[in-house]
C-alpha cells in the first residue's frame, strides 16, 4: 500500500485515477497541475507520482524535472499518464527523469498491476 | 469530494468539464486571428481538445474521442505552426465544437450518437489535413518483422550509468519485468564499486549480465529497457547469433561473480525508495470545489434565519435593557450585527457568478448571425466581471439571446444601407453589465436603424393593441414591442421571429423580479436596459401598512407613489376604479379589498387627511395603482417561500419575518394583476377615456 500523488487537470480523470488507486488499497493525494503537485510534494513524501503531461500553469514534464530536484523525490518512480504518444514528448519525459509512460486511455486493473511492478 | 464516488458521478464530472472545455475552445477560436494566431490561445484550445479526447477515450465515449482526434491533429499542426489559420480552419473547428457538444448531449441523455452525424465534418477535417502545408501525422507503428516464437537464450549486458537510480528506475524492477518473460539468471559485476569512503549511497556502481530463456521477441526485451536505454549501455544478444557480430564491449567484465538472484536483488536495494509508514487518507484538491446548489441554499436559508434572529435581539436589547451591565450586552450585539451582515454577504457571494462566461457565448452567436445575414457587426463587451446570482444568470440566457438576435435582425442595417446613411460599414453591438442603485443592469446597445415608431404604431393598431385615437408618447410607442402578439417583421425571419416575441422576454425578466425598458433614436440605434435584483434570496423591499399588518413590495416593481385626493378616483362601469396619472388612466385597487382584510381599527389614513396613498406598480407593461394605508421604511428582507412552508397563494410572492418577529407578506405584482382581473378594467378605460 503506497502513498501516491496523482496529477491531472481533468477532474474526471483525476477522480477515476483516485478511485482506481484507492480500490487498489493505496492512499492518494490529488493535484490539478504541476504547481499544485509541487505544493503538496513540499510536505508530503509520496512513494510514487502519476502525472498528466498537458496541464495549465505547469505541465507534467516540467513537474517531473522539478520533483527530481527535491531530495525526497529524487528516486521515487514518476509515471506519466497521458494521451500524448509522440516520440519527442516521450524523449522529453525521459530526459526530465520520468520512470515510465502510460498512454491513455488506461485500463484500471492494468494500471494497478503496473504499480505493483514499480513499487 | 467524497471517497466513494461511483462511475456515473465521474461521468457527470466529465460532461461538465467537457462542456467547459468546449466553451474554452469556442471563445479561443473566436479570438484567434487569421494568419498569425496567438500561440497561447492555440495552446489553450489544443489543451481543451486534448482533455476532451483523453477523457472520452478513458470513459468509453468512443465516437467523441475518435472525432476529437482529428480536431486535435489539426490543432496540433496549427500549434506547431505547420498550418496557417484560415477562415476555413476556424469554421471547421467551430462546427466541430458544436458537433462534440451534440455528441456529449446525446451521451448525457443516455443515447449513443451515430457516426453519420459527424462523418461529414470528419471528412472536411480530413480534407484539410490532406492538403499540403501540413504533413499529415504518421501513424506511430514501426513495421518490424516479428521473430518466430521459439525458446531462445538471450544474453543481456546491462551497464547502467551511476545516475540511473535518480530517475526512479530501479534495476530490480527491470529484472522483475524480464522475469515475467521467462527464466532469468542474473550475474552481478561489482568490480566498479569504489572505495567505501567515497561511495555514494544513491549511485549505482553495479553492472549486470542477464541470461534470459524466453520465447518473447527481441522487441519485447528491448521494450523493458525502453526507459533506461539512454542511461545505460545495453547489449542484447541471442545465443545462436554470431559472437563476432557483437560490437566492441565498452565495459569489459573483469570479475563476474555468479550470484543467486536474491543477492543480486539486495545489491540494488541501495538507495531504493523506502516506503514510509505515513498513512494519511485525506485527499486534497487545490483551487475550487464543486458543491451542490442545495447545500448552498440550505446555508443561505440558515444565514437568513440568523439575520432575523439578530435583528430580534437588537430590538429587544434596545428597549429592555438598561444599566451599566447593559453596555457589554449592547456592544456584543453590535459586533454580532456586523458579523451577521458580513456572513450574509459572503454567503450570498457563493451563489454569485461573473456574467463574462455567458457574455462570451455571444461572440459565436454574433459571428454566425452576421455571416448568415451578410451584415458586418462588431461585438463589444464590458463589465464581464459583474457578478450575478447563478439562477438569475441562467434564466437571463434566453432573453439575452433573443435581444441580441433581435438587434442583429431588425436593428443593425446591411453594410450598403449603413454606408448610404453615412455610418461606418460595420455596426456595433454593445453588451454591458454594471451596478446601478443596488441593482444589476444588463444593457444591449446597437447603433442600427433604431425602432421605427410609425411601423410599430401601425402594427399595434392593426393588432388591436391600441386604439387609433390614442395619443402615445415616443416611449410608450417603443414599449409597445413588449406587448403579447406583437411582431413587426413582415415575414417570420429565421433569426428572431417565430412567435416567441419580446413579450416573452419581458415576462422572463419580470419573473426574476426585474424590469426591461427600451429607448431608441431613429437612425441612431436602440438600447435595451434590463434591471435585475442582485439576488433572488433577498429583496429590497418597501414596507407598507394595511390595517394592522405589514406588506412588502419589491422596490423594483414600484414606479412611483402619489398622493390622491378622494375626488380624483373615477368609477368605470362595473367595479373598476381608475385614476388619471398625468396623461394615462390607470386601474386602481384598494389592497384592503383585494386581500379582503377586515380591519377593526378605523381607517385612519390619508383619506381623512389630504388624500390616499397610491403606490403605482408595473409588471409586464401594465401599470396599476394600489391604495395602501401607510408607507413604512425600505429594507432588505429575506424571502421565505410560502410554497414550501404553507401553500402557494395568488398575489403573494412569499413572506418574511420582520425584526419585531412579525410575519409580513411580500406582494407579487404580476400575479396580483392576474388575480384582480385588471384586464376587465383596462378594457373599460378605453370607453371611459373616449
Amino acid at each position: 500500500m503506497a502513498n501516491i500523488l496523482a496529477v491531472d487537470d481533468s477532474p474526471s480523470i483525476r477522480q477515476l485515477v483516485a478511485m482506481t488507486l484507492k480500490g487498489g488499497g493505496h492512499t492518494v493525494k490529488l493535484a490539478e497541475n504541476g504547481i499544485g503537485a509541487l505544493d503538496i510534494a513540499k510536505h508530503y513524501a509520496a512513494d510514487l507520482v502519476i502525472t498528466d503531461v498537458h496541464m495549465p500553469n505547469m505541465d507534467g514534464i516540467t513537474l517531473t524535472s522539478e520533483l527530481r530536484g527535491i531530495p525526497e523525490y529524487r528516486y521515487k518512480p514518476i509515471l506519466i499518464l497521458t494521451t500524448e504518444s509522440s516520440p519527442e514528448f516521450k524523449a522529453r519525459g525521459k530526459a526530465a527523469g520520468a520512470t515510465g509512460w502510460i498512454v491513455k486511455p488506461f485500463d484500471p486493473s492494468a494500471l494497478l498491476s503496473l504499480l505493483d511492478k514499480v513499487l | 469530494m467524497s471517497d466513494d464516488m461511483d462511475m456515473s458521478e465521474i461521468h457527470d464530472i466529465f460532461y461538465e468539464e467537457s462542456y467547459e472545455g468546449l466553451d474554452v475552445m469556442e471563445s479561443g477560436l473566436l479570438g484567434l486571428g487569421i494568419g498569425q494566431p496567438d500561440l497561447e490561445i492555440v495552446n489553450n484550445i489544443f489543451r481543451a481538445a486534448h482533455s476532451i479526447k483523453g477523457g472520452a477515450a478513458t470513459f468509453g465515449f468512443l465516437p467523441i474521442s475518435k472525432f476529437t482526434h482529428g480536431v486535435e491533429t489539426l490543432l496540433d499542426q496549427v500549434r506547431a505552426q505547420e498550418r496557417s489559420v484560415s477562415e476555413d480552419v476556424i469554421e471547421v473547428l467551430l462546427e466541430s465544437v458544436d458537433c462534440i457538444r451534440r455528441m456529449l448531449d446525446m451521451f448525457k441523455a443516455g443515447n449513443v450518437p451515430d457516426e453519420a452525424s459527424s462523418i461529414e465534418l470528419k471528412q472536411r477535417i480530413d480534407t484539410i489535413l490532406a492538403l499540403p502545408s501540413g504533413g499529415a501525422m504518421k501513424a506511430a507503428s514501426n513495421g518490424e518483422v516479428s521473430e518466430p516464437a521459439e525458446l531462445k537464450q538471450w544474453t543481456i549486458q546491462f551497464s547502467p550509468s551511476v545516475d540511473i537510480l535518480k530517475t526512479g528506475n530501479e534495476p530490480l524492477r527491470i529484472f522483475n519485468e524480464l522475469r515475467a518473460l521467462g527464466e532469468l539468471k542474473i550475474v552481478s559485476d561489482i568490480s566498479k564499486l569504489p572505495d567505501i569512503r567515497i561511495m555514494e549511497a544513491d549511485s549505482c556502481y553495479t553492472q549486470w549480465i542477464l541470461i534470459l530463456d524466453t520465447d518473447a521477441e527481441r522487441k519485447r526485451i528491448e521494450e523493458v529497457f525502453d526507459w533506461v536505454s539512454d542511461q545505460a549501455d545495453i547489449m542484447i544478444e541471442c545465443k545462436e547469433s554470431d559472437i563476432a557480430n557483437s560490437q566492441a564491449q565498452t565495459t569489459p567484465i573483469a570479475a563476474a561473480l555468479e550470484l543467486p538472484s536474491s543477492e543480486a536483488e539486495s545489491a540494488v536495494a541501495v538507495g531504493a525508495s523506502s516506503s514510509n509508514g505515513k498513512n494519511s487518507s485525506s485527499t486534497k484538491e487545490s483551487g475550487s470545489i464543486r458543491v451542490s446548489i442545495d447545500k448552498i441554499d440550505a446555508l443561505l436559508n440558515l444565514v437568513g434565519e440568523l439575520v432575523i434572529t439578530q435583528s430580534m435581539l437588537a430590538r429587544h436589547a434596545d428597549g429592555a435593557v438598561a444599566g451599566s451591565e447593559a453596555q457589554g450586552l449592547k456592544d456584543g450585539l453590535l459586533v454580532l450585527e456586523r458579523h451577521t451582515r458580513e456572513l450574509q454577504e459572503s454567503a450570498m457571494q457563493i451563489r454569485m457568478l461573473p456574467i463574462g462566461a455567458s457574455f462570451s457565448r455571444f461572440k459565436r452567436l454574433v459571428r454566425d448571425l452576421s455571416q448568415k445575414t451578410g451584415k458586418k457587426v462588431e461585438l463589444k463587451l464590458s463589465g464581464e466581471n459583474t457578478e450575478l446570482d447563478k439562477t438569475v444568470l441562467e434564466k437571463m440566457s434566453d432573453p439575452l439571446v433573443h435581444l441580441v438576435r433581435n438587434s442583429l435582425d431588425h436593428g443593425i442595417e446591411k453594410p450598403e444601407d449603413r454606408l448610404t446613411a453615412g455610418k461606418p460599414e460595420t455596426g456595433t453591438l454593445h453588451l454591458s453589465a454594471y451596478h446601478e442603485g443596488g441593482n444589476i443592469v444588463i444593457q444591449v446597445d446597437d447603433d442600427g436603424a433604431g425602432l421605427n415608431r410609425q411601423r410599430i404604431l401601425a402594427k399595434a393598431i392593426e393588432k388591436g393593441i391600441v386604439s387609433p385615437s390614442e395619443q402615445l408618447s415616443d416611449d410608450q410607442i417603443n414599449n409597445l414591442i413588449f406587448q403579447a402578439g406583437f411582431s413587426t417583421a413582415e415575414a417570420v425571419s429565421d433569426l428572431s421571429g417565430r412567435g416567441v416575441g419580446m413579450d416573452v422576454v419581458r415576462r422572463n425578466i419580470n419573473d426574476l423580479g426585474g424590469r426591461i425598458e427600451v429607448s431608441s433614436r431613429e437612425g441612431k440605434g436602440s438600447r435595451f436596459k434590463i434591471r435585475l435584483p442582485l439576488t433572488l434570496a433577498i429583496l429590497d423591499g418597501q414596507l407598507v401598512k394595511l390595517g394592522s399588518d405589514v406588506y412588502i413590495f419589491s422596490l423594483l416593481s414600484i414606479v412611483e407613489t402619489v398622493l390622491v385626493s378622494p375626488g380624483e378616483v373615477r368609477k368605470v362601469v362595473g367595479n373598476g376604479n381608475v385614476y388619471r396619472l398625468r396623461d394615462d388612466y390607470i386601474p386602481v385597487v384598494r389592497l384592503r379589498d383585494a386581500f379582503k382584510l377586515r380591519c377593526k381599527d378605523s381607517i385612519k389614513t390619508y383619506l381623512e387627511r389630504d388624500g390616499e396613498l397610491l403606490v403605482v406598480v408595473e409588471s409586464d407593461g401594465q401599470r396599476i395603482g394600489l391604495f395602501v394605508d401607510e408607507l413604512l421604511d425600505q429594507q432588505q428582507v429575506v424571502i421565505k417561500s410560502l410554497e414550501e412552508n404553507y401553500k402557494p397563494v395568488a398575489g403573494l410572492a412569499g413572506a418574511t419575518i420582520l425584526g419585531d418577529g412579525n410575519v409580513a407578506m411580500i406582494i407579487d405584482v404580476p400575479s396580483l394583476i392576474k388575480t384582480l382581473d385588471i384586464a376587465a378594467i383596462t378594457s373599460k378605460i378605453e370607453d371611459f377615456a373616449a
